[in-house]
């Protein structure tokens, strides 16, 4: 594969990807720190270069019931918006929960709640991790931490979506969003063709052949009995997706005595901490959740029985530390150390943190 | 008792229900104007023979079951979202023939914007808006088209203008958006009604095939559960009460508002 | 030269509403005194007056008409 090297912001690198993944659309509506995914997408204009549909809706309620619209018809399609705009779309993605339908949602989160601020935050991993609209579902969550992963992951997503059917997001924060990094691009993968579609998606709705009664995408079943077989189907799914698509990585955990626990922005930081900590003669390490849902429990259950303790680091009140205290099951203290409302903690705060709250407690 | 049973002989048919549409029994009432406003579409549909391009967008309310009834791919959508939806795929698939089924709360109250932006953008769907002016799946609330007086089971006292409002004629507010093709008001309570109600489907569903933007289709109907009426009665009703507030005829055709005679 | 039609009905699925009775110009249909398997009392010819108009299978909201005509 040609590998071509680019200087972008991650935003950008979410567009550039959706173009060069075969993406067929993307709707989305305007909102801070997430804006040029769609600026990008439409100065590029995709239309022209490999047929696919960039359309600005008149909301997020919008954009995510037209991703269900062109996902029910078998189309790789798209959104992305930050906190607030997410929350309008928890309605549109629990019915392409329900209804099994594959899709991105990216996810550039800022501070909360309400309007909040804009500045990165980590807050919103209960909503992405827990459902978050109504009734039991799941995302697959991946968590990316550079402006690298936020274009590669933008092709796993279409892998995951379509193998489970299911709605993926990519859950990233203000400051990957919008940080300029370097980052390497490959070749541009073709988009599905009518007759691909019709292999891979049997159960789209792209018109009614006579070989086939016609195709039904619904989230609604009357029946209860019914309906919670279905419920037991997608519990199966997402059991299916513990069992075989967790994500994480390890740094510096063959001889660590203290763990930090972080993703995206927070696991940067915290990648700096160790550094910072190694130099002061402490054995710290961090394990980094790739995937969000599902989350590496098993992993950090194997890690709490070497350790001491483990500090998770995220810039909120304390979220994905209830998974960890979950997965570690008291077997070493776990603590939680945040920044939130849009302040980023510096290395050496969440140095000192581990110190006072773990090493010397 | 049986009568003419000689003549009945395939040579001899006149009509029969389309294959557009399933065997299953409809969930209606008995009398509700939607069995009726679904074989006429799926009629166009297979005189059209576009059955294997049209896709159908089931909203929620009483006829959220509709993609078990039209024999075309269909999907059903969340309350008010389908002409979203339906944009999508239509944006997607430029040669189909997405359409959505909607009644008056999920296209004139909760999904009021996503309507209006459909239609604003001119997208190339066509909209089949049931208006009965009631909510009927929830057990007879009161819609934004409820008349005013007109009890539900929200305005128990009559639809109080201070308290809840005018009813909404959105099919002439779409009717002002440049986006909007042809816009018509029909009803379906009589056999001549069927037939007119026809042909402007079968426009609607050609002005789509001409990309010629959106197509909008209101039904005046009758909800005699709702009303609490005997079907008959509803009708007649619906042609003394609702006829003077939504009165049937085209509004616009090929973009150009139809000019009444004063 | 004089029309003759007849109507079939699908007694059970037909539920009753009595909508193609005010739609036919022949007073032809009425509601039978018996009921189908869901209770409802179903539409049925009384007579042969039929001219095959097809006018109550077009009202019909359940679709369970089907019309024949002939010439005699």
């Amino acid at each position: 594969m040609a590998k071509e090297l680019k200087l972008m912001k991650g935003n950008e690198a979410i567009a550039e990807a959706a173009i060069r993944s075969g993406c067929d659309g993307y709707f989305g509506y305007p909102i801070t720190p997430q804006s040029e995914v769609m600026e990008y997408l439409m100065l590029e204009k995709p239309w022209e270069k490999t047929g696919m549909v960039v359309l600005q809706a008149e909301s997020e309620t919008s954009s995510i019931n037209m991703v269900y619209g062109g996902a029910g018809a078998g189309k790789k399609v798209m959104t992305s918006s930050s906190s607030p705009g997410i929350s309008l779309m928890q309605e549109g993605l629990t019915y392409l929960a329900g209804a099994e339908l594959p899709c991105l949602v990216v996810n550039v989160v800022r501070g909360g709640p309400g309007l909040g601020t804009i500045q990165p935050s980590q807050a919103d991993y209960f909503q992405a991790t827990k459902g978050g609209g109504h009734g039991d579902y799941q995302l697959y969550v991946l968590a990316p931490a550079s402006v690298q992963e936020m274009y590669d992951f933008v092709f796993d997503a279409w892998d995951i979506a379509f193998k489970y059917r299911n709605p993926v997001m990519i859950l990233s924060d203000g400051a990957i969003g919008q940080v300029m990094e370097k980052l390497y691009v490959g070749d541009y993968v073709p988009r599905w063709t009518d007759e691909q579609i019709r292999k891979i998606a049997p159960w789209a709705t792209f018109g009614k052949p006579t070989t086939r009664d016609h195709n039904i995408i619904t989230s609604l079943e009357l029946d209860s009995a019914k309906q919670e077989l279905h419920n037991l189907k997608l519990q199966a799914k997402y059991r299916e997706m513990e069992k075989n698509d967790v994500r994480y990585e390890e740094i510096n955990c063959e001889d660590a005595e203290y763990l930090f626990v972080a993703y995206g922005s927070s696991a940067r930081i915290a990648q700096k901490a160790i550094q910072l900590g190694r130099e002061k003669g402490l054995k710290v390490g961090l394990l980094r959740p790739i995937t969000l849902f599902p989350f590496p429990t098993k992993r950090l259950a194997e890690l709490s029985k070497k350790v001491k303790g483990m500090l998770s680091v995220e810039m909120s009140a304390g979220q994905m530390v209830m998974d960890v205290r979950l997965a570690t099951e008291n077997r070493c203290k776990v603590e939680h150390y945040g920044r939130f409302g849009g302040m980023i903690p510096t290395p050496h705060e969440v140095l000192e943190a581990m110190e006072t709250k773990i090493i010397n407690a | 008792m049986t009568f003419n049973q000689e003549i009945i002989k395939p040579e001899n048919l006149v009509y029969t229900k389309t294959k557009v549409l399933t065997d299953a029994v409809m969930h209606y009432c008995p009398g509700c104007g939607h069995g009726r406003i679904h074989r006429i579409i799926a009629e166009v549909i297979e005189e059209m023979g576009i059955q294997d391009k049209a896709i159908c967008i089931a909203p929620v309310g009483c006829s959220v079951l509709a993609y078990n009834y039209f024999e075309v791919d269909s999907q059903g959508a969340a309350h008010g979202r389908a002409p979203a939806i339906a944009t999508a795929i239509q944006r997607l698939y430029p040669d189909h023939h997405v359409f959505t089924y909607q009644g008056d709360g999920d296209l004139a109250a909760i999904g009021t914007a996503e309507t209006i932006h459909a239609c604003n953008r001119g997208e190339n769907i066509v909209i089949i808006f049931v208006n009965n002016g009631i909510y009927g799946m929830t057990g007879g609330q009161m819609a934004p088209t409820t008349l005013i007086g007109m009890k539900t089971a929200t305005c128990p006292y009559g639809r109080d203008v201070q308290l809840n409002g005018y009813p909404l004629q959105i099919t002439e507010l779409l009717a002002e958006l440049p986006g909007t093709c042809y816009v018509t008001r029909q009803s379906v309570h009589t056999p001549a009604a069927v037939r007119k109600a026809k042909k402007a489907v079968q426009m609607a569903f050609e002005n789509q095939k001409n990309k010629k933007g959106t197509s909008f289709v209101e039904f005046v109907s009758n909800c005699n559960s709702g009303w609490k009426m005997s079907a008959p009665a509803a009708n007649k009703w619906m042609e003394e009460n609702m006829f003077p507030k939504y009165p049937v005829g085209d509004i616009k055709v090929n973009g150009e508002k139809v000019i009444k005679n004063a | 030269m004089a029309i003759k039609g007849a109507i079939v009905v699908d007694t059970e699925r037909c539920k009753g509403c009595g909508v193609c009775i005010t739609a036919c110009p022949k007073d032809v249909i009425a509601l039978a005194k018996n009921v189908n398997g869901k209770g409802y009392n179903y539409a049925e010819m009384v007579n042969g007056d039929c001219i095959g108009c097809a006018g109550c299978a077009i009202v019909c909201p359940d679709g369970v008409i089907t019309v024949y005509k002939q010439q005699v």
